[in-house]
């Protein structure tokens, strides 16, 4: 309930944050909304010695579409402002998804990156942006670079960042056809992180799959990527026949463990279950609205 | 002049608007941790992260070197003042700071007093213990293995990890009962182990003044008389020196009626600084180291005739009670209540088994929300009455109509000893029947079924006895659970009302006001209702066990008769009469040869200081103690709907019905505020809300993220049914409890609604809670889930 | 924290920063620690106790208040974050003589009990209704969903809220 002594400094641009991050090296943490980090360090789990606080630092709350069609989510985006977003029309899992992240109120503080970085296996935009091949840029002592989600987390709480690098925006890249798919998620009660969850996007021309990405949450110490439900929608007419093949290859590449939420062989079960939800979601919707 | 309109001035049955509401929607309640004292320091508590172990050292240095701590304190100062160890209200004894051993992980090990809590928890981190580990039991059966470590090692001549066995009932008879069943139906249960946990956890401050010797402790306490007397044994003060104020309090829920180590402390490190001292527990601690509720097994049967009568019923029940027996429950009722399960059903043989053990747990088997244990009475009563009328191949509600006892069976006695006194079951039954539209529901339930989907409906009756006590057969450390009542009415017809009982959601300071207004026929505005500070409070057990009602409205509406007494002499000098000239109606007394000739109630209440007939002691206040002749025993039918989704074993609530009879309402809007509370924890616990162990004894449920509260978003919404009212007939004003009878009635209608969705599986048996997970692998692997969710490490 | 010790024990050394906040419209100057969460300088320097603090782990939302207009649990955001920045806490809510009508929602419809969860909800709700005015049951649920209440069931939660939406847009209640 009361966190541990550290420095803090809220640098009112990039620059001075990672001279900050520089300077502290494993010894800082980046505070972005907070939602993770602050219980963190209230339970005394975490104690870092300086935190870098970049919610002063301007120009970091959009999220906008680009000139490339790709959505560009900023470091301090809210999830509230996603949940309420217009924008996320082009991308129906993002939007699906974001009404499900923490509750309500954390929802207008936490941010989509910092859930991202955060690297909670359990975490649902990690998940979601996987399934939508997106990406992280992130700016460091070697300047800016862009990690592919599928690169960005390397373990639980453990994402690809270097010393010294903050992440600064998620790209998600523009659907070449009609975009469809949800997310789905167990979860005990609002708030509650997912027993198991799956993130389903697909483009769609007319009948035909022409990209599918399926993503699961809390299946996995990593993000796990269903690639071989993908390949059995991908190129193919999406029918109860595909549907279900992609189901139980998803259900096949979750590698969940048993806990108190429930058996690996329950949470595989859920899994089959939300994939091909998600895709019957997809059959079942008018031609021309992808669901 | 009339009689004043009973309505018009918030009186008995008029939903008043709560008065208490005021500070609280301002943020102006005054809640422990608001208070704030001059020279006021803070108290962090070090907690073990083991459930069991010997303490080898406590290395204390490095903590009292932190700028800005006062103290720090382990059990063997304490020891140095008797206090490492203190009484519970069970005659057992618990650890305040740990000594010699660790028996549950959260126990209190050291607590540092610092300028700020930020300080406090700085100096804890850095004091180190070293733990020699001890295997940790968390089950009663590891407990009660022949070999087991014992828990107790501290307590002289006890060898081995029972607490208790006790017995109830007629044994012959029921094993007669047994001989000449049809059938035999049986049942084992597990009700999981849960926490009251309001969302105010525990806290204090005390503040002991040297100069004059008093010791004012600001506590979240139900029962803010029984911890006078409590603190006045445990730390050896003088009873008319301590005065305990409880303030508003954050929810209580059974959880703030134990006498718990963090309050000793404050009070201790208080005596020896000689400063007030302000503990506030987190949730973690809260929910691991106070007064948690059930954690009990149960198994029995039930002999059966074929036409669907219950000739008898064998209880047996293990309680788990954690590291030290700390029940707050009658002396008399060793595992509380229990025996009031199948109360309400016409059986004519009974037996109880009961035994209780120690585990390396949090201690309690707190009466949550409930009259001591009659939750697990009344949940095991449903659970086992469902599969019953199924092992019968009868109706469910027609297995109840033929068991529930009748109207004109009242008063009626039950195998157990219970002398129930009035109620009308069936009414209530048909009443909840009609409101879910049972018929309509079976048919469509089978046409859903048809289709592959699964619906169930449940149905739980119940009745259970509220209002502890009566003297006879109820006390707390030997004092009987009686309650008062002081009422003054001032000279201008206003009036101060104090209670012994005290408040924590339950709008006494609106109700018992409403009481007054019925009996004397003064505005409720015109009262004001004071309680919680046990200097100025009259002596009461405190609000638990649906009992303020009961018991300390029943004394309020005593001391008014008294008031309206002393004001008919009064009225009749006024009115130059003879008293037995002189009639009552609300607010007035009048000639009855003249009944326009009339005073007020608050002509009278001048006249008591200003015109008082020669010889009247001056004045217009009294006192009242109410001692029970009986429980009240309300009754209650719940029956929801549910269905259940085959592939990911989520369930939803389609509709919940309520039907309580709990007598005459004093404040109907605040009555079914209760219910709709009541439901809730119902549903939370049938669905989601649970605490667990692992084999090493850490506890599962230990903050809000796994001790799972359901928000607005699964709570479902109630239809209440007050339609049946039958007044407590020893009540002075026919009110019954009803504080608790949904969270006791309620987790059954839902666990049986659940079952009945998926009867067609064969699986009997899902023990609370019923998460996904668990009603999944019920049915797809059709077989009972059983105990706890088992926190497994891989399959 | 933000108490003055009485001797200099907690160190001179103790780095502090100084911070202005504006609450409930008063613009406040205050020296902490940046360790100090946010429901810790409203409660204990500034003496807002309205404020409550439920749970270590962000669920319960009892300490919700807004900043800059967003529902923010307090209790997940340090006080030294605020500088700069607008608070609004329950004691906000009410002038002298007016009740918000969420206020008088609450108790007209018996939407709390114990009072404990009252001020976050109270908090949260008024989010809502302004980006809302015609909420659903359901919208209101969902958006109370990150503020526990143990005592009400939530039902005459939905109905107060429902009782201000129908005031504040003019409608009879």
């Amino acid at each position: 309930m009361y966190p541990p002594r550290f420095a803090y400094e809220a640098p009112r641009s990039l620059d001075q944050a990672q001279a900050l991050l520089a300077e502290y090296g494993d010894e800082a943490k980046v505070l972005a909304g907070g939602q993770s980090l602050v219980p963190l360090l209230k339970l005394r789990f975490a104690a870092p010695a300086m935190l870098v606080d970049i919610n002063n630092v301007p120009d970091l709350e959009y999220h906008r579409t680009a000139s490339d069609g790709s959505l560009r989510v900023g470091a301090l985006c809210r999830h509230a402002d996603l949940e309420r977003s217009t924008l996320l029309a082009q991308f129906p899992v993002m939007a699906s998804a974001a009404p499900l992240v923490a509750d309500p109120v954390v929802r207008h503080r936490g941010t989509l990156v910092g859930s991202v970085c955060h690297a909670d296996p359990q975490g649902d935009w990690s998940a979601v942006l996987l399934a939508l091949d997106a990406s992280i840029v992130a700016v460091g002592p070697e300047g800016r670079r862009t990690i592919p989600m599928a690169e960005f987390v390397l373990g639980p709480f453990t994402p690809a960042l270097r010393p010294g690098e903050i992440a600064i925006e998620a790209v998600i890249p523009p659907p070449q056809h009609q975009p469809a798919g949800s997310y789905f998620k167990l979860e005990r009660r609002v708030g509650d992180f997912a027993t198991a969850g799956a993130a389903v996007a697909v483009e769609m021309d007319g009948s035909r799959v022409t990209r599918a990405g399926i993503a699961l949450t809390g299946v996995g110490t990593l993000g796990t990527r269903a690639t071989a439900a993908e390949e059995a929608l991908t190129g193919h007419e999406l029918t109860d026949g595909s549907i279900a093949e992609a189901a139980d290859a998803a259900a096949e590449s979750a590698n969940p463990q048993s806990d108190h939420r429930g058996s690996a062989q329950f949470k595989r079960h859920v899994v089959r279950t939300f994939v091909s939800r998600a895709l019957h979601r997809v059959l079942d919707a008018p031609a021309g609205k992808a669901a | 002049m009339t009689a004043v309109d009973e309505r018009k001035i918030g009186g008995l049955g008029t939903s008043r608007k709560r008065v208490e509401d005021d500070r609280f929607i301002r943020g102006k309640g005054n809640y422990v941790d608001d208070i704030v004292l001059p020279g006021m320091l803070h108290m962090e508590i070090l907690r073990s992260p083991v459930a069991h172990a010997r303490i080898k050292s406590i290395d204390t240095s490095r903590a009292w070197e932190v700028p800005g701590v006062h103290l720090v304190l382990t059990g063997e100062m304490a020891a140095t003042r008797n206090l490492a160890w203190m009484p519970t209200l069970s005659y057992d004894t618990q650890a305040v700071l740990a000594t010699d051993k660790v028996r549950f992980q959260g126990q209190e090990v050291a607590v540092v007093v610092a300028d700020d809590p930020y300080i406090a928890k700085d100096a804890c981190e850095l004091i180190d213990v070293e733990y020699e580990p001890l295997p940790a039991l968390v089950t009663p059966e590891q407990a009660i293995a022949e070999g087991a470590p014992v828990i107790r090692d501290d307590k002289a001549g006890q060898d081995d990890n029972l607490i208790y066995t006790w017995e109830v009932g007629d044994k012959d008879g029921t094993d007669r009962a047994f001989e000449q069943a049809d059938v035999i139906s049986k049942l084992r249960l597990h009700y999981p182990r849960s926490h009251p946990s309001p969302i105010e956890p525990c806290g204090s401050v005390a503040d002991f003044n040297r100069a004059t010797g008093k010791l004012t402790v600001y506590m979240t306490t139900q029962a803010p008389h029984i911890v006078r007397a409590a603190v006045a044994m445990i730390a050896e003060l003088p009873e008319h020196m301590i005065r305990i104020v409880a303030p508003d309090i954050g929810g209580g829920f059974g959880n703030k009626v134990p006498v718990y180590p963090g309050y000793v402390c404050s009070i201790l490190c208080s005596i020896l600084l000689e400063r007030p001292v302000k503990w506030i527990e987190d949730k973690t601690g809260n929910l691991i180291s106070t007064g948690f509720a059930r954690d009990m097994y149960l198994d029995s049967e039930m002999a059966l005739s074929k036409d669907g009568k219950i000739l008898g019923v064998r209880i047996r029940a293990d309680a788990d009670h954690g590291a030290f027996y700390a029940d707050a429950q009658p002396s008399k009722f060793k595992i509380g209540l229990l025996h009031s399960t199948f109360a309400c059903y016409d059986i004519p043989n009974a037996h109880l088994m009961a035994r209780g053990v120690y585990t390396n747990k949090a201690p309690g088997g707190v009466a949550y929300r409930c009259s001591f244990r009659v939750t697990e009475a009344m949940f095991f009563q449903e659970r086992m009455m469902h599969a019953a009328a199924n092992d019968l191949g009868m109706d469910q509600a027609e297995f109840r109509r033929r068991n529930l006892v009748r109207d004109d069976q009242f008063p009626y006695r039950t195998p157990f000893g219970f002398l129930l006194d009035s109620g009308q079951y069936h009414k209530c039954l048909e009443v909840g029947l009609k409101a879910i539209d049972y018929d309509n529901f079976r048919e469509q339930q089978k046409q859903a079924r048809a289709r592959g989907r699964l619906l169930g409906l449940g149905i739980s009756t119940m009745t259970e006895p509220l209002g502890a006590g009566n003297s006879r057969e109820f006390d707390i450390l030997g004092i009987k659970m009686f309650d008062s009542a002081e009422l003054r009415v001032h000279p201008t017809g206003k009036a101060l009302l104090r209670i012994g009982s005290k408040t924590q959601g339950q709008g006494h300071e609106t109700t018992f006001a409403q009481i007054v207004s019925h009996e004397l026929g003064i505005p409720a505005d015109d009262i004001v209702v004071e309680h919680g500070d046990t200097d100025t409070a009259p002596f009461g057990m405190g609000t638990y066990a649906s009992r303020s009602t009961p018991v300390a409205g029943a004394a309020t509406a005593m001391v008014a008769r008294k008031i309206r007494a002393k004001a008919r002499a009064i009225a009749a000098h006024l009115l130059e009469a003879s008293e037995e000239d002189v009639e009552w109606e609300l607010g007035r007394f009048y000639l009855r040869s003249s009944p326009e000739r009339g005073v007020t109630i608050q002509e009278c209440a001048m006249a008591a200081y200003g015109n008082m007939p020669d010889g009247m002691e001056p004045g217009l206040e009294h006192h009242a103690y109410y001692d029970p002749p009986n429980m009240t025993w309300p009754f209650a039918v719940y029956i929801a709907t549910v269905e259940v989704d085959p592939e990911t074993g989520v369930w939803d609530v389609l509709k919940v019905v309520a039907v309580d009879d709990c007598g005459v309402r004093i404040n109907p809007m605040i009555v079914e505020g209760q219910i709709m509370g009541g439901l809730t924890e119902a549903y939370a616990m049938s669905s989601m809300q649970f605490q667990t162990y692992d084999a090493e004894g850490n506890c599962i449920g230990s903050n809000y993220m796994d001790y799972l509260l359901p928000s607005a978003w699964e709570t479902p919404g109630f239809e209440l049914h007050s339609e049946v009212v039958t007044p407590s007939p020893h009540h002075p004003i026919g009110a019954k409890g009803i504080g608790e009878c949904a969270a006791v009635g309620g987790p059954a209608a839902f666990v049986n609604a659940v079952m009945d969705a998926i009867s067609h599986t064969g699986v009997r048996n899902i023990d609370m809670p019923l998460l996904p997970d668990r009603v999944w692998e019920a049915l797809n692997q059709r077989r009972d889930v059983s105990g706890a969710p088992p926190v497994r490490a891989e399959d | 924290m933000t108490v003055v010790h009485e001797e200099p024990t907690a160190g001179a050394d103790v780095p502090t920063r100084r911070i202005r906040v504006t609450v409930n419209g008063v613009t406040k100057t205050v020296e902490l620690e940046p360790r100090v969460l946010l429901v810790h300088l409203l409660r204990q320097a500034l003496g807002l106790t309205g404020t409550h603090m439920g749970c270590d782990t962000t669920n319960c939302g009892a300490c919700t208040v807004l900043v800059d207009g967003r529902p923010t649990k307090s209790c997940t955001m340090l006080a030294v974050q605020a500088d700069g920045h607008e608070v609004r806490t329950v004691e906000g809510m009410s002038t002298p003589s007016e009740l918000h009508p969420l206020q008088e929602g609450f108790k007209e419809e018996h939407g709390l009990q114990c009072g404990f969860c009252t001020p976050g909800m109270l908090m949260s709700a008024k989010a809502l209704l302004e980006n809302n005015p015609d909420p659903t049951e359901d919208e209101i649920r969902w958006a109370l969903s990150g503020n526990l209440c143990r005592c009400t069931g939530y039902q005459n939660i939905v109905k107060a809220v429902q009782w201000a939406a129908h005031k504040m847009r003019g409608e009879q209640a």
